[in-house]
This record gives structure tokens, C-alpha cells and sequence, in this order.
């Protein structure tokens, strides 16, 4: 807190002038709604020209797709390959490789992790879908780095470059996947090529942006040493930048491969094999034991290739591998190891390794349906009532104000809010999102995702800041959260989607609760990890002067995590949004509705796609507006201090 | 330092090593057959079946497998447990007559794509899609409609039983807005919500709503999942609710639903769909074939255009995949041993 000094009286005038203007604008646009709601307002035509002209580049793409017919072939061949080696491996041989990885990355607990996860795979009885879904990863994610990490160097060479990817890459993530997927589909059929492209496209982004983070993190003396040595900068990438981001771009190469585990049951919709196809047979049936089991498969996958690569990540940096300790040297370091894979090798001999033993195999279905059974039956009566209380109070309310406005006032508050909270520049931009917003012809649907969308992320954030006080206060509950909060963000909505629906019918609020489950634990986490960076010190003189717990966190310790509390905030909205069309298959209706219409519906393409860049001009919007705070709440901050 | 590097080299040749092992193995001599259908890879359909040894598992009654040496079928799979009826049954005696069937579940505009590109050689039952037959079948010629599969498809709206026994006027639409208010919900507002369905289905409720007056809002359930999940709960907790649904569909002989009596259906009543105040019309529903898989199919082709049952059969098979939580094959074989006088008529 020792940044720039602005003498106090003038930022307090300038400040309170400022919210003085805010709130009468805000008044007078209050005016303006009273007596001018119901007119100037967009109803949704499902009709619109601009959606009928969208279908056109389908056709163009149906038309010209033979071009494309080498890559799909080459995409299919890849996963083939993949599909092809795990299926020699046989179960014993993908264990013992997986094992072996393990011991050399990370030492016998991982080995002991990675082992017993795989089996429990088998354990499951999905065996078979979830090596399909692994190849079809393998395939994706290799693909991925193929393309993502030169283009990750590049950017972080090149300003330039940085620029121009960008906002690719926003739109890349925030874009619903199934307003690409009927293009996808088009260009590449049906089956694993378009399945692999669809991942790419939602996968490469992390591997981009974080390779560019850990290129831009070398220090500028650093590099300056370099060039002083005689270093081309051929040579200074090679030899310095890049080894040097070596674990940025191992986290990359994780996240990469996380978000493309998520697009799993995507896939499942256009054919690809694996587990997404269990996950949507299984709600076709409504069975949540299977979907729960296929879910779990999913999270197990995760947490092996999340834990087995960032283990990698971090035997890749010779700092950090030197200061491993290997219990009993060089011996066991390599023989065991060795052994492993010697066993998971040799073991086909022995048994069967093209199917996994029926004898070992458990369904956790039945319990699970009972259990999920009981819990609807028990508490459906009190959940209904809580969804009608803030339908009621909080959504309808908010839906009826942005729908009845007049359009033009909605986006005149919008940039109000927005200059007041952020800014100018952010003002300008959400101006331009919403009125391509009324170009697009989607302004009532897109303000009623809005209103569930805002809904939702209160609620996260509510409830995200109250549990993330807690456990930055508690360590022990923190160490229970975690993996249930690492569960929530892996495990694919679709599991929970049919106890949602039982607890609170298909409604708007389904959609909503949908939403606050996958948002929360980043939530959690960025308030957690903002109050316990608080220095110790500050805590300590804080109580020293009288403070009560009460005091100590609203004078000091939420006050001064206010940047993680922001971020929080903003990524709670990009998480909420990311689910709009999940939400949409249980009751949320509006765009995500627009958008699953467009990918069933040849005749519905257009609104579809069209439907998907408004999700993705809400998301760019909101995206601004809460960024923006952060900025002047650093300022704000250093003004504090 | 050299410790690590030692073994950082050893684990690469090791993981050399495994792929090298791994594609040998692959393309030498085939092991076990692989029956199981899901695991194969979409590849193209020039994948010949490598000649696997015949199973020899203990031949009962009724089994589905066989040598499947007479070549490949692709079928689809509709996304709802009908469908899956269809294919279960069709693929265990397809099977057994010596082909391998290669399944894949997919909605059904990506489906009909299928045909262009040869993924797709059967869909089993489709339930009338205008835009798209005229695409494939009367434009391109890619796909042949191989006649009726013997289901009717029935669409309308639907309350559970419970309902009509206290309420016994309700099952005709005039009296519908007597009772909206029971249907209120705080998404319908001060109208009665009526549930719509899955954005995939046909559908013109909205348009019914309005031409009949009804004091209703159309407020869509999402997906079959969730109006299944709500019917199953307004039936054990008796909420009142009415919605959109359809047979054959296998919680109608889990829970019991009745159909709502709407103006009759006259051929052209639904001509234009913005005027439509009708029922939806029966759908005969059909098969759809690729054309060039048709000539070319033998046997298989022959099979799939004699495959006829009927709704009580095709519920039957669901039933014992949904209710009774068989497997797909067992369910299939379970309906095939009871049912030899229906199946035995498909045979070339």
C-alpha cells in the first residue's frame, strides 16, 4: 500500500461529485421506466431476416465441405491410433504405463493415486467408454498444444500478436458449444473428427494464454542479460524464455487437458463413443444412478490427468526436480518404475486384457437412485417453496424491469453503470454489445437470460463469499471443501441436472441453481485465498487495538481482499454464463433455448448461431464491466494505503 | 541431476517403447472378438471386419452374437428409449444372422447427415420430418423411406390420471380454462403453465394455445428428461400439471397419463402452422434407409424393410430397459424368446 499518493480532499470532491451524477441519472432513468414501461420494448420474433440469411452459410458450408475430407479423414485416423494403442495395452497394460508415469513424475503416492483410479474406472464398468473418451482427448489435447503453444510463444513475444488473438480467444471460450457444433457437424460429419475439433476449439485457449503468461513473466533484465551475452533471438527463446516458462507451460498443457475432459459430454450429441454417450443415454432415461456413474468416471479421469501432468509440469523444471526427494536412490528410482510397466505388460499373458473381469466389477446405480430418490422425495417440499419465494421476489421482478423498459433505456443504464463502476472505456463497449444485441433481433430472450443470469450470479456470490470466509478462517473445513468443491467444477452438469429437476420442477431456477453449483468453488476459492493473504501482521495489530472478529473482517480483512472479491465476481459471470444452454435444457428457456432449437433444427441454424453471439456479447459485456472495477479499485485501493 | 536425467531418458524410451508395442500388436494378428459395438471408432466405412473367431460361448436360446461375417450395419439411435428398443431387437437378430452392427446415438438432424456421408446405413423410426425428407429423400436421393415400422406415434397433451379422477371434465379442452388457475405456476404468471417440450420434437402448442383461447402460457420443459422428470413427480406428490407427451414412450407403463380430448384431426387442419386448432395427427412412423446401403445391403436390407411390430412390443422392450433396468441385449433377448411368431416374419 505504498503506491501513488493523491492528496485526499480532491479524490473525495471528485468521487462524490461523481456519485452524485450516478445516482440522479439513475433516478431519472427510474422516471423514465415508470412512464415509459411497456413501450419501446423488442418482443422475440422467431422470424427474423437475419436468421434466415445465417442458415445461408450452412448451405455454403454443406456445399464446399469435400475439401475437408483429408482432415477428417486424418483427424479420424488419429484418434484411431490412440484408440488402437490403448486397446493393445489391454486394462493391465494402461494401468502399469499410467503407473510407471507416475513413480518417474511424482513418486510412489501418485503411482498409488494414478493405479488405483484407473481400476476403479474398470470397477465401474466403463471401462471401454472411458478409454474411447481418452483416446478422443489424447487426440484433441495433442492436436491442442500442436497449434496452441507455438501461437502461445508468439503472443508472448509480440504485442501485437497478443492483440489480434485475444479476443479469438474470448469469444473461442464464452461461445456456446452448441452453436458451433451444427457448423462442426457440417464441415466434418459426424463421429470422432468433429468431436476432436469441437474440443480443440474450446481447449486451445489456456494453453495460448497461459504459454504467452510464462513467456511475458521472464524478467526484462533477464532477457536483457541475455541479449548483452550475444544471444539472436532465435537463441534467447530457445535457450531462456522457454525453459524458463517451462512450468507456465505445463500448466497450460493441465488446463488445456481439463477443459477438454468437460467437453466429454458434448461430444456425446454428435456420436462421438466414450462417456458422454453414457451420460446422455443415461438421461434419456432419466437414470441418475448411470448418469452418476458415468460422472464419476469423468471426475476420476480428471483428477488422475490433472495430478499425473502437473506432476510433469513440475519434474520438467530442474529447479524444482532437484530439491525432490527420491526415497532409496537410484535403484528403486528406476526399477520400480520398470517393474510396474514390466507388469502391466507382461499380466495379458496371465489374464484377459481386453476385458475387464466381470467378478471386480460394482454398480453403484441403485444406491445412488435410492439415496437421490429419498432426498427429493424429503425435501422437495421446501425447495419448491424456496423457488417460488425468489422467483417471486428477486427473478420475476428483475425480468419484468428489463423486459418492459424500453431498449434503449436499458442500454443507457447499462453504460451508466457501467462509467460509474469501471469507467469509460468499458461503458462503450457494453453500449456496442447490446446494441448488436438489438441488431441480432434476440433482445427479449437475451434480457431474460440476463435477468437469470444476474440472479444467479448474486446467489453465487452470496453464497461463495460466506463459505469462503469460513474456510479461510477454518483450515480444517477447507481440507473437507476441497475435493468436494474440485467434484462440483468436473463433475458434468448433466448428473445433476435430474435432482435439480425433481427438487425444483423445470423452471427458470433449476437453470439458475445449475449455474451457482458450477460457479461456486472458483468463488470459494479466490475469497479464501484473498483474506488469508491478508498479512499476518495486519490481523494481529488489528486485534491488538480491540477488533472483534466481526470488525476485523468487515474493517480489514474484506476491504482489503476486495480485488479477489472482484475477481470472484467476474468469474463467477463468465462461469454462470458458460452454462446458459445447459440450463436451458431444464426450464431456462430464452437463449440457451434458441441455441439447442438451432442445433436440432436445420430450419433453426441461424437463430441458433445467432443466439450463441449474444450469449457471447452478454458474457463480453459483463466481462468489461467487472474487469474495469478491479482497475479502479486499485487505485482506490492505493489511495487507502 | 544425473540421477533424474538417467531416468527422465529411461521413461521416455519407456513410453517409445509402449507405443511401438502398441501399434505392433495392433495390426498383427486380431485377439478376442470385440462384439461390443460402442467401442469401435467412427472410422470410414470401408473398415472391413477382421475375420474374429466365432465366440463360442454356450448357445442358448437366444443370443446375439454370431461370426459377423457377412458385413457391417450402421445403425442409429434416436435419442429416446423407443428408438433404442428398435435398435436393441433389430441389432441382436441382425447379429445373430451374422452381421456386425455398429450403433451410434445421435439427434436426429445430424442424424440424417449420416446418409450423406455413409455413417449412417438404418434409422428406425422417424417421426415426420418434412424439411429433411425432401432434402435427402426427394432432392438428393441419398435415403429411401423403406416403409412403416409399425408404430404409431401419438402427440398431445397429457395430465396424470389422478387428475381426470378428481377433476373427470378436465379431459376435454373446453373446460381447460375453468381449471388454469390450478396450473399457475410463478413462470406462467397469472395464466396456467402448459409444459412444453424438448426443442427437438415436433411441436405447435403455442400456436394451439392461442387459437383455442386457452388461458395458458407455453412454458418449455427443456428436454424429454425434464417433462419426465415432472410428470413422475406431479404423479407421486399430486401437483396438478399438463404438458406435452407423446406414445409410444416408456412412462406411460411406469405412471398413468391421460390424454386431453383437443379438436379431432382432419387431414390439412394443420397446413398452416400459425392457424393450426387441432390434435397433431397420428404419426405413422417409418424407416429410413441409405440408398446405396439398400441395393447393396443383402440379407440385412431385406431384414430391415420386413421389421414391423407394434407399440405394445416396442413399450415392452422399453419397459424392461427403463423400468427393469435390463441391458439393452438382454431386454432384446428376453422379448425375442417370448415373441419367435412376431420376429420370424422379418427373416429373409
Amino acid at each position: 500500500m505504498t503506491a501513488i499518493r493523491i492528496p485526499a480532499s480532491t479524490v473525495t470532491s471528485h468521487e462524490s461529485w461523481r456519485r452524485a451524477l450516478f445516482l440522479t441519472l439513475l433516478g431519472a432513468a427510474a422516471l423514465t421506466w415508470i412512464l415509459l414501461h411497456g413501450q419501446w420494448t423488442l418482443p422475440h420474433d422467431d422470424d427474423v431476416p437475419l436468421f434466415r440469411s445465417l442458415n445461408g452459410i450452412r448451405d455454403w458450408v454443406n456445399e464446399n465441405r469435400a475439401v475437408l475430407e483429408p482432415a477428417r479423414s486424418f483427424l479420424g485416423s488419429l484418434v484411431a491410433f490412440f484408440d488402437n494403442v490403448l486397446a493393445s495395452l489391454g486394462w493391465p497394460g494402461v494401468i502399469g504405463v499410467a503407473g510407471a508415469l507416475g513413480w518417474v513424475f511424482g513418486g510412489w503416492r501418485l503411482t498409488i493415486l494414478v493405479m488405483a483410479g484407473f481400476t476403479s474406472l474398470g470397477v465401474l464398468g466403463l471401462w471401454d467408454s472411458s478409454m474411447a473418451t481418452l483416446s478422443l482427448m489424447l487426440a484433441a489435447v495433442v492436436l491442442a498444444l500442436i497449434v496452441g503453444l507455438p501461437l502461445g510463444i508468439l503472443a508472448g513475444r509480440s504485442n501485437r500478436v497478443s492483440a489480434v488473438l485475444s479476443p479469438i480467444l474470448d469469444v473461442m471460450q464464452i461461445m456456446p458449444t452448441l452453436s458451433y457444433l451444427i457448423p462442426v457437424t457440417a464441415l466434418f460429419f459426424i463421429g470422432a473428427a468433429p468431436a476432436t475439433i469441437a474440443t480443440i476449439i474450446y481447449a486451445i485457449p489456456p494453453a495460448v494464454r497461459i504459454t504467452s503468461l510464462g513467456i511475458r513473466g521472464v524478467g526484462p533484465t533477464t532477457m536483457e542479460a541475455a541479449r548483452s551475452l550475444g544471444s539472436t533471438s532465435g537463441q534467447s527463446l530457445t535457450k531462456v524464455q522457454i525453459p524458463l516458462a517451462r512450468r507456465a507451460i505445463g500448466l497450460g498443457i493441465n488446463q488445456t487437458i481439463m477443459l477438454a475432459l468437460s467437453m466429454v459430454v458434448i461430444t456425446g450429441l454428435i456420436g462421438a463413443p466414450g462417456l458422454g454417450r453414457n451420460l446422455t443415454v443415461a438421461l434419456s432415461k432419466v437414470n441418475v444412478g448411470a448418469a452418476f456413474e458415468a460422472g464419476v468416471a469423468i471426475v476420476i479421469l480428471a483428477i488422475i490427468l490433472d495430478r499425473l501432468t502437473f506432476a510433469a509440469g513440475e519434474w520438467l523444471d530442474p529447479r524444482i526436480r532437484r530439491q525432490q526427494h527420491r526415497g532409496g536412490g537410484r535403484i528403486v528410482a528406476i526399477g520400480a518404475p520398470v517393474l510396474i510397466l514390466g507388469a502391466g505388460l507382461v499380466a495379458p499373458a496371465v489374464v484377459d486384457a481386453t476385458e475387464f473381469p466381470e467378478a471386480i466389477q460394482v454398480s453403484i446405480q441403485d444406491p445412488v437412485n435410492a439415496i437421490v430418490g429419498w432426498i427429493t422425495d424429503t425435501f422437495s417440499p421446501i425447495t419448491i417453496a424456496i423457488k417460488d419465494a425468489i422467483t417471486n421476489v428477486v427473478l420475476n421482478p428483475l425480468e419484468t424491469l428489463l423486459t418492459a423498459a424500453p431498449w434503449w433505456l436499458v442500454v443507457a443504464v447499462v453504460a451508466l453503470v457501467a462509467w460509474y463502476v469501471s469507467g469509460r472505456r468499458p461503458a462503450i463497449v457494453a453500449s456496442i454489445c447490446l446494441g448488436l444485441i438489438v441488431v441480432l433481433g434476440l433482445w427479449n430472450h437475451s434480457m431474460i437470460t440476463l435477468a437469470n443470469v444476474l440472479v444467479a450470479t448474486l446467489l453465487t456470490l452470496i453464497i461463495g463469499i460466506a463459505i469462503g470466509i469460513q474456510t479461510a478462517r477454518h483450515d480444517r473445513l477447507r481440507t473437507v471443501l476441497r475435493p468436494i468443491l474440485d467434484t462440483a467444477q468436473t463433475m458434468p452438469a448433466f448428473v445433476y441436472l435430474i435432482p435439480a429437476l425433481a427438487l425444483f420442477q423445470p423452471t427458470r431456477f433449476t437453470a439458475i441453481v445449475a449455474a451457482v453449483i458450477f460457479a461456486i468453488p472458483p468463488v470459494i476459492r479466490l475469497v479464501d485465498i484473498g483474506i488469508r493473504s491478508v498479512p499476518p501482521t495486519v490481523v494481529e495489530a488489528a486485534r491488538a487495538s480491540g477488533a472483534t472478529d466481526r470488525q476485523l473482517l468487515w474493517k480489514v480483512q474484506l476491504p482489503m481482499s476486495m480485488r479477489a472479491l472482484l475477481l470472484a465476481a467476474n468469474q463467477g459471470i463468465v462461469m454462470v454464463l458458460s452454462i446458459v444452454v445447459i440450463g436451458a435444457l431444464v426450464g431456462a428457456g430464452a437463449l440457451g433455448y434458441d441455441v439447442i432449437t438451432g442445433f436440432a433444427q436445420g430450419q433453426d441454424f441461424g437463430k441458433g448461431l445467432a443466439a450463441g453471439i449474444a450469449i457471447v456479447l452478454l458474457g463480453i459485456m459483463l466481462d468489461r464491466i467487472t474487469q474495469g472495477a478491479g482497475r479502479r479499485r486499485r487505485t482506490a485501493a492505493a489511495r487507502a494505503g | 541431476m544425473r540421477d533424474s536425467r538417467t531416468s527422465r531418458w529411461l521413461a521416455g524410451l519407456a513410453i517409445v517403447a509402449v507405443v511401438m508395442v502398441g501399434c505392433a500388436r495392433g495390426s498383427g494378428a486380431t485377439t478376442a472378438p470385440t462384439n461390443a459395438p460402442a467401442a469401435s471408432s467412427a472410422g470410414g466405412a470401408g473398415e472391413a471386419p477382421s475375420g474374429a473367431p466365432a465366440a463360442s460361448q454356450g448357445v442358448a436360446a437366444a443370443t446375439c452374437k454370431g461370426d459377423g461375417s457377412k458385413g457391417t450395419v450402421q445403425m442409429m439411435i434416436n435419442q429416446w428409449v423407443g428408438a433404442e428398443a428398435n435398435v436393441a431387437v433389430a441389432q441382436c437378430l441382425l447379429q445373430q444372422m451374422g452381421y456386425t452392427v455398429k450403433t451410434s446415438t445421435l439427434a436426429e438432424e445430424v442424424a440424417w447427415q449420416g446418409f450423406d456421408t455413409g455413417e449412417v446405413d438404418v434409422i428406425l423410426e422417424n417421426w415426420g420430418h418434412p424439411d429433411l425428407e425432401k432434402k435427402y429423400i426427394a432432392d438428393t436421393k441419398k435415403a429411401t423411406d423403406d416403409g412403416p415400422n409399425g408404430v404409431t406415434g401419438i402427440i398431445g397433451w397429457y395430465v396424470p390420471a389422478w387428475m381426470i379422477d378428481k377433476y373427470p371434465d378436465l379431459a376435454d379442452w373446453h373446460n381447460l380454462n375453468k381449471y388454469a388457475d390450478l396450473f399457475k405456476t410463478p413462470e406462467s404468471g397469472d395464466k396456467g403453465q402448459f409444459l412444453g417440450s424438448d426443442p427437438t420434437f415436433v411441436q405447435y402448442d403455442e400456436a394451439l394455445i392461442a387459437n383455442l383461447g386457452l388461458n395458458f402460457k407455453d412454458v418449455f420443459s427443456g428436454s424429454e428428461a425434464a417433462t419426465i422428470t415432472a410428470f413422475q413427480q406431479a404423479d407421486k406428490n399430486k401437483t396438478p400439471l399438463i404438458g406435452y407427451f407423446y406414445d409410444p414412450q416408456w412412462l406411460q407403463n411406469e405412471i398413468k397419463l391421460v390424454q386431453i380430448k383437443l379438436p379431432a384431426y382432419t387431414p390439412g387442419c394443420d397446413a398452416d402452422l400459425k392457424k393450426v386448432a387441432c390434435d397433431y395427427p397420428p404419426y405413422i412412423l417409418n424407416k429410413i434407409v441409405r440408398t446405396d446401403w439398400k441395393a447393396s445391403g443383402g440379407d440385412a436390407a431385406t431384414f430391415i424393410k420386413n421389421f414391423e411390430w407394434g407399440n405394445k412390443d416396442q413399450n415392452e422392450v422399453a419397459d424392461l430397459i427403463t423400468n427393469k433396468k435390463l441391458s439393452d441385449e438382454d431386454a432384446a433377448k428376453q422379448w425375442i424368446d417370448e415373441h419367435p411368431d412376431v420376429w420370424q416374419k422379418w427373416m429373409p
